[in-house]
């Protein structure tokens, strides 16, 4: 018969060493991925590591050098959040299309990290903004840039007596801002069959100083695009420039034909969703 | 029928069942449970097409707690049938074969084996440990492979029923075939100014109810069995467990639970029978609830299609000709809607010349069940495509070319009747003068519209109507209350008695105490047991007469029954004295009966062979994003003859609910299989129907031309609507981008295909 | 292993045993009798199952048991008062905002847990909000009218809010 464990430890510390002490103990954020890959047979873990007890991993800290997201913390809870929809729109965005309302309630950006979808909505938007993961294990903190966590579809650096306890970014610079944009079939409740994130960062003058562009769901992980990014900087983002963009985010895509979309469609859509991500992050950076 | 002025009908009273409903206290299939109570886990097939070579249970009965394992071997074979009205039959040996296989597995999601055990984690436990060895063969998932001389065959002893193919003989994945001709098809094509000829698709898709199919059996020593099920008829419950298992009817007792949606899903049995026979076997009551996953791959979706289909038409818009193939795929068994695509696909014109052919074909997938309308909106989408195409050809508006050749009373119905008082020109009429029709569109929207029929069903129906000493009343029927019939049924009582809707309380009721009644299913229930309602309250004034007969002494005749409110009997003579006798009201003599006579029961039983055929027009307006392909609905309109509307607010839900379902066909949902026949999106995720923000609100227009054969003129409501949007859909998007799409659903992909923008994938 | 959850249910303590990997669903329909909330897809697509947990809306499929523990939980049985339905429940009605009425209770809660953040929403927050509770019958329509309209009435003050 079944018998498995539930554990709610207090401490990054505890939570550490129930996964060093048990080979098969699956960390517990929302359980909105680990529950249903558990009923559908696909994860057996032997227990359940709760880690919405541990206070470092349960809320949002921002101060003057940027955000400290606890890995657990509620999507909920950062859509509400009206100084993070202020400084990193294009994130809120993307941690707005994760499920619905209810999955909000539970899921979160540090679940959707070690979930390691390719097609995860944050972390396409979390690269774009040049945001870290602090992972804590048996020897300490290390951190490293979101688009290095994860490894491919369900697999991340995170060695098994490792939990990811936050993500920190820093505070944009003056005139600059991110987006997200993704494509669905549907307008909710999709898994995403393309995304872009972007953070565009201006002059006084409207030349753009620095870029980023991130895509998802069209590659075994998130991709920084560089080749998107570089295309940018220097240009007013005229139109052959956006289009230069959009061409390198489709030539980065490696992606699949699956139930969710063809590969041809996925490398040209996410040319264009990079090319949406990046005007709207220019148009938001000109306001600010 | 004289224009009849009603009290309480096409009022918007409360649903008796709605309290319930809200507070969370409404108890649906899953939600029974008895001391005792076991917990059942079917055990399915993985494999698409495979020879069951051998199933050893040892390991799965020794699982602590395990009272029960089953296999086929425990469902009889039968080759019972029960027939559905004067024409319909449902083969049960199929359905038996269907909720556990005899020798293949038929489908990917197939059941094998059962295991009851007293707790779900004990039966999912051993439920792993049966062990099946298959002997896998290759998975037929398309018509073409289907068809083709080499493919196999899923059933060894299937022959064509009907018309087979010429030069057919040997078994067959063609499980039927049947034709429908009327004038000189060649000689009008020939002479037409216009031909549009296309061959169109659409995809397997799922009625898609929230509620999981689930069910409580309990076998007694005594052999009396009860089942309490979410079901779309009791008593089509009762007998096909009774057929399947081969014991009488009298024996089993099904109780419908509230029901979570059905669109006809929830017209066949998949785990009745083997809750029943695990029941009997573990001297227990069982449980047995679908999961989603199993209610995608195990019950009962409607047919993917192949359809080509060409119309002829004249320069001035008159639609001559009209030729059509099509091909339905079954599911693993016979019994795609096919036949009744035939029937429907050019129902809404006066066509003079057509030859339609229809095929059922077996395929290695679910065996399908209704899915409203069946068989209508596929073919349908074939047909609105085509006349959309002959208005374009001709520079005609297409709501002038449909009403130009639109139906009326008089006109023969292309499979045989004469079409009786129906609304089509008039369901047009109020299409044109919507201000939907003629309001402007965005740079990248486009306009369609569309019509659709339904033949609707009538079949039998019992009502019992009981009158309360108080002057309230009960009514009780057999029909499971899906999307508000009890409220229609308490507001006839109310307007044949004359008492208040509140003051009648509606009840669904199990097999032992409801007479016989059919499914709830094909439109039938506010019309065929809504007659029966209203003949049982009116026995029950006719029986008031005689109270106030008595009460006065005199003759019966010199009694009138006046309805009002409250409804009253009066004496058409003076009495004796001379005197006018005060009016009795039901309130009275309900006060007196049992000085009068006693109880006062109305009774009813009908049988309606026939039905009000229902039309719909839609309008639809859809946004396309030509750089992804992604398009929403932006505005839509619902217009339909629905006769006479007993209660607006679930008519117009009808309305809004048909047509979502048909959006989300048109749009987004379809089965996805792997190369072996593995279901890919066996879950709400990815088999994507309509959510909130996909959907505009829903215009609808109510039109109603009386049905005569009705009291009240009702005519079936709920499935047409389900029947124009596919394509409602499809013209607009051919308004939007330029491209006739012919393949449903309009995924994103398809379209950024169709429009040239990306190579097909 | 039995675990042992003590948690405030519909403003009541409550004890529960249960197994660790049993969900807050299981435990509600099964263990409680707590039929109302509905199980429509136990992955967290349908909203069938939605109820209140800390005041913040969840499915229960996807919540553990054992997390329960020391939380508040509310569920449709908990929405109504002695004394009255909650606006949202009479609304539903009134509109006829239900056809077969399974994925009722999740809207009602889903609905509540917006009004209760966001007193005015707009049809297309409301359309957004509620896009995780399916409804297969009734095309959304009348349920977000009833949901518009509840909020209306319990801005008016008409209705006493809960």
């Amino acid at each position: 018969m079944l018998s498995i464990r539930y554990e709610a430890p207090r401490s990054i510390a505890e939570a550490i060493h129930l996964l060093a002490s048990d080979p098969g103990a699956h960390v517990l954020a929302g359980g909105t991925d680990l529950l249903v890959q558990f009923r559908a047979g696909a994860k057996q873990p032997s227990a359940f590591i709760d880690v919405k007890r541990i206070p470092d991993l349960v809320g949002i800290s921002l101060d003057t050098n940027g955000l400290r997201l606890g890995a657990a913390t509620p999507a909920a809870a950062i859509c509400e959040h009206a100084e993070l929809g202020r400084l990193w729109p294009g994130l809120v965005e993307a941690v707005h299309l994760i499920g619905s309302a209810q999955i909000q309630g539970r899921g979160s950006v540090g679940g959707n990290l070690c979930n390691a979808s390719p097609a995860a909505d944050t972390t396409s938007a979390l690269i774009a903004d040049r945001a870290e993961c602090v992972i804590a294990g048996p020897g300490g903190e290390r951190v490293v840039p979101a688009e290095r966590f994860c490894t491919g579809p369900g697999t991340t650096i995170l060695r098994r007596d490792e939990l990811l306890v936050a993500v920190v970014l820093p505070r944009p610079p003056a005139r600059t801002a991110d987006a997200y944009f993704r494509l669905i079939p549907r307008s909710e409740m999709d898994i995403a069959v393309a995304g872009a994130g972007a953070s565009v960062t201006l002059d006084a003058s409207g030349t753009c100083t620095a870029a980023r562009v991130a895509v998802g769901a069209v590659a075994p992980t998130a991709l920084l695009v560089d080749a998107a990014g570089q295309a940018l900087i220097g240009t007013r983002l005229d139109e052959a420039t956006l289009s230069l963009a959009a061409a390198a985010a489709s030539a980065a895509a490696r992606p699949i034909s699956d139930k969710r979309g063809t590969a041809a469609y996925r490398r040209h859509v996410v040319g264009v969703l990079a090319k949406r991500a990046i005007v709207s992050a220019a148009a938001r950076a000109r306001e600010r | 029928m004289s224009a009849r002025t009603y009290r309480y009908i096409g009022t918007r009273p409360i649903r008796h069942d709605g309290l319930d409903k809200v507070t969370g206290r409404a108890n649906y299939g899953a939600d029974f449970t008895l001391p005792g109570l076991l917990q059942g886990v079917v055990v399915r097939s993985p494999h698409a097409h495979a020879r069951i070579v051998s199933i050893e249970t040892q390991a799965a009965e020794a699982v602590p707690g395990v009272k029960a394992v089953i296999t086929g071997k425990d469902i009889p074979e039968t080759s019972a049938r029960l027939a559905l009205g004067a024409e319909g039959a449902f083969d049960l040996h199929d359905i038996g074969d269907n909720l556990m296989a005899h020798g293949k597995a038929l489908y990917e999601g197939h059941a094998v084996a059962a295991v009851a055990a007293t707790s779900i984690d004990a039966a999912r436990e051993a439920a792993k440990l049966v062990r099946v060895v298959y002997e896998p063969l290759e998975p037929v998932m398309s018509i073409e492979r289907a068809i083709a001389p080499d493919a196999p065959i899923l059933h060894a002893d299937m022959v064509t029923k009907g018309r087979p193919l010429p030069g057919t003989t040997g078994p067959t994945n063609i499980a039927g075939r049947m034709e429908l001709k009327r004038g000189d098809v060649d000689q009008a094509f020939a002479g037409a100014d216009v031909v549009v000829e296309r061959e169109f698709r659409t995809s397997t898709v799922h009625q898609g109810y929230i509620e999981p199919h689930a069910c409580v059996a309990r076998s007694g020593e005594d052999g009396q069995i009860l089942v309490w099920c979410s079901t779309q008829g009791g008593f089509i419950a009762r007998d096909f467990c009774a057929l399947i298992l081969g014991i009488d009817a009298a024996r089993i007792k099904v109780i419908p639970s509230e029901i979570g949606g059905g669109f006809g899903g929830k017209i066949p049995v998949y785990l009745e029978p083997v809750a029943i026979v695990l029941s009997h076997k573990a001297g227990r009551p069982v449980k047995m609830v679908m999961s989603r996953s199993e209610v995608f791959r195990a019950s009962g979706p409607t047919s993917g299609t192949r359809i080509r289909m060409k119309l002829g038409a004249k320069r001035d818009g008159t639609i001559v000709a009209a030729q059509a193939s099509l091909w339905y795929e079954a599911g693993a068994y016979r019994g795609s809607p096919s036949g009744a695509g035939a029937m429907c696909c050019l129902a809404s014109y006066a066509i003079p010349n057509f030859f339609v052919e229809a095929h059922d074909v077996v395929v290695n997938k679910p065996k399908v069940a209704a899915y409203r309308a069946p068989g209508s909106p596929m073919a349908t989408f074939a047909t609105e495509s085509l006349v959309d195409e002959v208005a374009r050809a001709i520079g005609m508006d297409p709501i002038e070319l449909r009403l130009k050749n639109a139906v009326a009373e008089g006109d023969h119905a292309p499979y045989g009747p004469v079409y009786g008082p129906i609304g089509l020109k008039q369901v047009l009429e109020a299409a044109r003068a919507h201000p939907h029709w003629s309001a402007p569109l965005g740079p990248s929207q486009g306009r369609g519209v569309a019509c659709g029929f339904w033949f609707n069903a009538g079949l039998s129906s019992s009502a019992t109507v009981t009158l309360n000493g108080d002057g309230s009343a009960g009514v009780v029927t057999g029909n499971p209350d899906i999307g508000g019939t009890r409220v229609a049924q308490a507001m006839m009582v109310a307007e044949e008695l004359g008492i208040p809707v509140e003051r009648v309380r509606p009840s669904v009721a199990d097999t032992d105490t409801a007479g016989y009644t059919d499914l709830t299913g094909g439109s039938r229930v506010c019309y065929a047991t809504g007659m029966a309602v209203i003949r049982a309250a009116q026995d029950i004034a006719e029986q008031l007469r005689s109270r106030a007969a008595t009460i006065w002494n005199v003759d019966r005749d010199r009694v009138a029954w006046e309805p009002g409110r409250p409804g009253r009997v009066i004496a058409l003579d003076e009495s004796p004295d001379g005197s006018v006798r005060p009016p009795l009201t039901i309130v009275e003599l309900a006060s007196k009966m049992a000085q009068t006579g006693g109880p006062i029961v109305g009774r009813a039983a009908v049988n309606a062979p026939m039905a009000g055929p229902g039309f719909a027009a839609h309008i639809c307006d859809l946004d396309v994003d030509k750089e992804t392909g992604r398009s929403t609905v932006a505005r839509y309109t619902a217009i339909q003859d629905v006769g006479k509307a007993v209660h607006p607010s679930f008519v117009e839900g009808q309305m809004q609910g048909g047509a979502a379902q048909g959006i989300g066909w048109a749009l987004n949902e379809e089965y996805i299989y792997d190369a072996d026949g593995v279901m890919e999106n066996a879950g709400f995720l990815d088999y994507r129907m309509p959510v909130a923000s996909d959907l505009p609100m829903i215009d609808t227009v109510l039109v109603e031309v009386a049905n005569p054969l009705h009291p009240y003129g009702v005519r079936g409501v709920g499935e047409v609507p389900i029947v124009p949007p596919l394509a409602a859909v499809a013209n607009a998007m051919r308004d939007a981008t330029g491209v006739r799409f012919t393949e449903l659903p309009l995924s994103p992909s398809r379209v950024l295909e169709g429009l040239g923008t990306i190579a097909k994938g | 292993m039995r675990i042992q959850v003590e948690t405030t249910l519909n403003g009541e303590p409550t004890t529960f045993l249960c197994e660790a990997h049993h969900s807050l669903l299981d435990v509600l329909r099964n263990g409680l009798g707590l039929t109302g909330t509905k199980e429509g897809c136990s992955t967290g697509d349908c909203g069938a199952c939605s109820v209140l947990m800390d005041g913040r809306l969840v499915p229960a499929c996807l919540v553990l048991a054992p997390e329960a523990q020391d939380r508040t939980v509310i569920t449709i049985e908990g929405i109504a008062t002695s004394e009255a339905l909650h606006p949202l429940q009479q609304k539903f009605l009134e509109h006829a905002a239900l056809q077969c009425g399974v994925c009722t209770p999740g809207f009602i809660v889903a609905a509540k847990a917006l009004l209760d953040a966001n007193p005015n929403p707009s049809e297309t927050e409301t359309r957004y909000w509620l896009a995780g509770n399916l409804c297969r019958c009734t095309g959304y329509d009348k349920i977000v009218r009833a949901v518009l309209d509840a909020a209306a009435e319990m801005s008016s003050g008409k209705a006493a809010a809960r």
